[in-house]
């Protein structure tokens, strides 16, 4: 690995001490929230909070970048942490037996107990080697802007979401302070999770996602809630599980828990075994079942799992990891499991009425499109994963939010029930839209990455990949298009609605939608510093992958998206004409709503979606797909693990 | 010669494609046994709904069509002017989603089923057309098709699979039977004329130009299938094009219109045999 390992002196020593504080931060209101009982003060709190955690990354980068922009290795010597994580190691497995058993599970328990029983061991039977526990590089920066700015402003708009929430779920008990005390030590051990380097350091935060995750899915306490949340805390035990026996097997066989050592000395059977875990909490196949069924907790917390946090952090360790997957079997088996998931979450998709499944099955196609990338584990396709990313973590919170005000105002987030959104709720509509344009139009960066993403897959000889692309960007095409159709039917509504949605909610809303806009515009800003400088580091040197003419391809694109409709709006504004109503074989009823029914009557018209339900519906699709890549994955391990004895 | 390309593009290919709609009309005449109307009537059509007087159902479809047919001669304008193929795929399948909407946006049950069938229609092509670019791709090593056309050899040698498949999913495009399932070129459908069918006078003079374009567009992408560096290459190819509209046209006459599942399913297949096992020997033998 050809990174420079650099001694923290001067200005280094201010980014050292910074980092404890971007974790506690977050951890101190968590702690804080529990006490604060009158919700307006609480609000207040969650505002300045957001605000803090803002602040606090943005003088850190800007003293990182002003120290030399070099990678860090931090905290040589670290022992009373350690024991402390050893101690939390301990009370997360707890916690999770102690649940088990109130809610009578099994495997949590069986899991759980095992893999912090492999760990302990693995700490007091080998002599590690004392080494740096914490990295800063571009890549941890860039997980810091979007666990801090897009998971501030999550907890921004959950203030006025959740009065809307249990106004709407009278049978719900209201467990705010649980919940804010969650969502931001969320985002305090995501932070930790991206600073480390020590594979155990990174288990340990790992394991606090995971709990998380399950508390926050739990929040309603229903049947199905309960229910969900324990499919999420096994699947995710078992990717902890991978975790750990790969820790141990690094441990032993190699003497060492750092992730870079991974890459470099690691061998097959811990890679794999990383992987694994990466591909348990990114949801992929065959442990998809997971995230789609995390909708049931209120949205934000959807909108925190599949933009800023849980997800990310699965995508952010195959990124990681990426570079040595090239070329070898796990490397293989990564990707095709990541281009599997991305075709069959993209069908399943089309089949999909609720608002929120849709966007469910959206993350796990899209994120398997990153996967796949990491997967092949070379340059262009890395560039690919991590633009992906970025652009996924915006749209995708940005439209959870939307949906979640639009499910407050209307009171269903039924797509059906968003015909003419645009006329009843424009605003809504509007940032709704541009969050589906960015999940798929060109120009936004969606598409330039598939663009690079697909050319990566023809030059790595990866035909499989070729056809999943192919055909998954078609699927993933029909899915959103008749989503953004229903949108912006002129529909004149039956009842008109009042729009519920509070003010903090736009002003997280109104940020996404700037930032979108705003990445796409500056798209090639974001490619050179940000991006770039991400695959230099992962790859040693790194030749641009955007070339200029791909750029110029780009203006071309801004233009036609954003400039022909303005200006196409002005030139036929010009136009004289007159509305007449629709053409309805000659039965309207006076407006474009009603028509006279073969008995004589009024009768209401009703447009449908189209949704393929006996074609690409979930019943059909869902087991061939999990057994497929359970298979897969399976063989993988079988081979990889033989080849290793 | 590009700004040539383009600018012939742009100022010719509305009237080229008016041309090859009336040639297209007297052929199915003839193969219909009518006589059918002059070459020149798709001009006086167009002439015709020009001189209309404006009504719509609301105040956004004109705008939509109006950025469907821009983007559509900024997609053909981009391959005339040899620039990535790839991202003319993008850009054309970026127009059509304005004409979706445009059609959607009106809120009319059977503008709306015909949106739907066209959304349909493009997932049923788009692997294919992708495919196409990456068959490019490995055959001459770039998406540019500047550097397409430069080529020793024509493209078709390495990927006949390929012609045979984009000839199949471009009846799509060009609003033939078997495919014409959103609209058509006839308005006796059971959806009456599907996604057009609340458009009239300007609207529906705009959505006809931009056809034409997209047919001229699409005749380019053919092209590029048969063009090396040789002049007469060039010849070739638009004797092939013409054969290829000839025989879209006696396939269109020859059948009819078929049910969703059947297009889509045929069109994905043909994809797969065609296109994929073209792929595959081309990424073993390249």
């Amino acid at each position: 690995m050809g990174l420079k390992f650099q001694k923290f002196r001067g200005k280094g020593r201010n980014t050292m001490t910074m980092i404890p504080f971007l974790i506690g931060i977050p951890v101190v209101l968590a702690v804080l929230f529990p006490f604060v009982r009158d919700s307006k003060t609480r609000g207040y709190l969650v505002y300045a909070g957001a605000g803090i955690v803002m602040t606090a990354t943005v003088v850190f980068i800007v003293s990182w970048i002003s120290g030399g922009a070099q990678t860090w290795m931090l905290y040589q010597s670290t022992e009373t942490v350690d024991h402390l994580m050893t101690a939390g190691d301990i009370f997360l497995m707890c916690l999770i037996v102690y649940m088990s058993v109130k809610y009578k599970r099994v495997l949590p328990v069986l899991l759980s107990v095992g893999q912090t029983a492999l760990l302990l061991y693995t700490e007091f039977t080998v002599e590690l080697p004392e080494g740096p526990h914490m990295t800063v590089d571009w890549m941890t920066i860039l997980m810091c802007i979007i666990i801090a700015f897009i998971g501030g402003f999550i907890c921004i708009y959950t203030v006025g979401y959740m009065k809307g929430y249990h106004e709407h779920h009278k049978d719900v008990k209201d467990r705010q302070p649980f919940f804010f005390s969650m969502l931001f030590l969320f985002l305090g051990a995501m932070f930790g999770l991206v600073f480390s380097q020590s594979l155990i350091w990174m288990y340990f935060f790992w394991e606090i996602t995971s709990v998380i995750s399950f508390l926050m899915i739990g929040y309603t306490k229903t049947e199905e809630a309960v229910n969900n949340s324990f499919c999420a805390l096994w699947m995710n035990l078992l990717g902890g599980l991978g975790f750990a026996a790969g820790i141990a097997w690094m441990a032993y066989m190699n003497g060492t828990v750092q992730l870079l050592d991974v890459l470099s000395v690691g061998g097959e059977v811990p890679l794999l075994c990383l992987a694994l875990a990466g591909l348990t909490k990114s949801a992929q196949l065959p442990f998809s079942t997971w995230l789609l069924g995390a909708m049931v907790a209120p949205t934000p917390s959807s909108a925190l799992l599949h933009s800023a946090t849980m997800v990310k952090a699965g995508v952010y360790l195959l990124i990681r990891l990426s570079p040595a997957f090239e070329g070898n079997l796990t490397g293989i088996i990564v990707s095709s499991i990541g281009g599997l998931t991305f075709i069959m979450a993209s069908m399943m998709a089309i089949a999909q009425n609720d608002g929120k499944k849709v966007l469910a099955f959206s993350t796990v196609s899209n994120l398997g499109l990153i996967v796949g990338c990491a997967g092949i584990g070379v340059e262009e396709t890395v560039w690919a994963a991590i633009f992906l990313m970025i652009f996924h973590s915006v749209s995708k919170s940005m439209l959870f939010q939307s949906v979640g005000a639009t499910e407050n105002t209307l009171g269903s987030r039924d797509i059906e029930d968003m015909h003419g959104l645009i006329i009843r709720v424009p605003k809504l509509a509007y940032i709704m839209g541009i969050g589906i344009a960015g999940m798929y139009l060109a120009p936004f960066g969606m598409l330039i990455s598939k663009w690079v993403a697909l050319k990566a897959f023809v030059d790595s000889g990866n035909f499989i990949l070729v056809l999943f692309i192919a055909y998954g960007s078609a699927t993933t095409m029909f899915y959103w298009t008749k989503w953004l159709a229903k949108l912006l039917c002129f529909h004149i509504p039956r009842e008109t609605v009042k729009d519920v949605t509070r003010k903090d909610e736009y002003v997280s809303m109104f940020f996404h939608a700037a930032v979108m806009l705003l990445l796409c515009l500056l798209l090639p800003f974001v490619a050179m510093w940000i991006v770039n400088p991400i695959v230099r580091e992962l790859f040693g040197n790194s030749t641009d992958v955007l070339a200029m003419s791909v750029l110029e391809t780009m203006a071309i694109m801004l233009v036609s998206i954003f400039i022909v409709p303005v200006v196409m709006f002005f030139i036929s504004r010009r136009s004289h004409r007159e509305l007449v109503p629709i053409y309805m074989n000659g039965i309207n009823e006076g407006d474009n709503r009603y028509f006279t029914n073969s008995y004589g009557e009024k009768e209401h018209l009703y447009l449908s979606n189209w949704y393929l339900r006996f074609e690409f519906g979930r019943r059909h699709l869902r087991i061939p797909s999990i057994i497929a890549a359970a298979a897969v994955l399976v063989l993988g391990f079988c081979l990889v693990i033989g080849g290793a004895l | 010669m590009n700004v040539g390309f383009v600018i012939a593009y742009i100022v010719l290919a509305p009237f080229l494609g008016a041309l090859l709609d009336g040639i297209d009309r007297i052929i199915s005449a003839r193969m219909q046994r009518r006589k059918g109307p002059g070459l020149l009537q798709p001009f006086y059509d167009l002439g015709k709904l020009f001189s209309k007087e404006m009504i719509a159902v609301n105040n956004v479809q004109l705008l939509l069509n109006m950025s469907y047919l821009v983007i559509l001669v900024i997609a053909g304008a981009m391959l005339f002017a040899g620039a990535d193929l790839l991202m003319v795929l993008f850009i054309l399948s970026t127009a059509d989603m304005f004409l979706i909407m445009a059609a959607s946006s009106d809120s009319s049950p059977y503008a709306n089923m015909g949106a739907s069938r066209e959304m349909l229609q493009m997932m049923a092509y788009e692997p294919l057309t992708l495919l196409v670019a990456v068959g490019f791709y490995l055959t001459t090593g770039s998406f540019q098709v500047a550097d397409i056309i430069q080529a020793d050899t024509s493209a078709v040698l390495w990927m006949p699979g390929l012609l045979v498949g984009f000839m199949f999913t471009s009846a799509i495009k060009f609003r033939k039977s078997p495919f014409d399932l959103s609209t058509s070129h006839h308005a006796h459908q059971e959806m009456v004329k599907g996604l057009t069918t609340e458009m009239s006078g300007t609207t529906l003079a705009v959505m006809t130009i931009a056809e034409y374009y997209e047919t001229v567009l699409l005749l380019g992408i053919f092209c590029l299938f048969i063009v090396n560096s040789t002049w007469w290459s060039w010849i070739a190819a638009i004797l092939a094009c013409a054969v290829i509209y000839f025989l879209e046209i006696l396939w269109d006459n020859a059948c009819a219109r078929v049910k969703w599942k059947t297009l889509l399913y045929s069109c994905w297949i043909v994809t797969l045999v065609a296109g994929g096992i073209n792929i595959l020997i081309l990424m073993l033998i390249k």
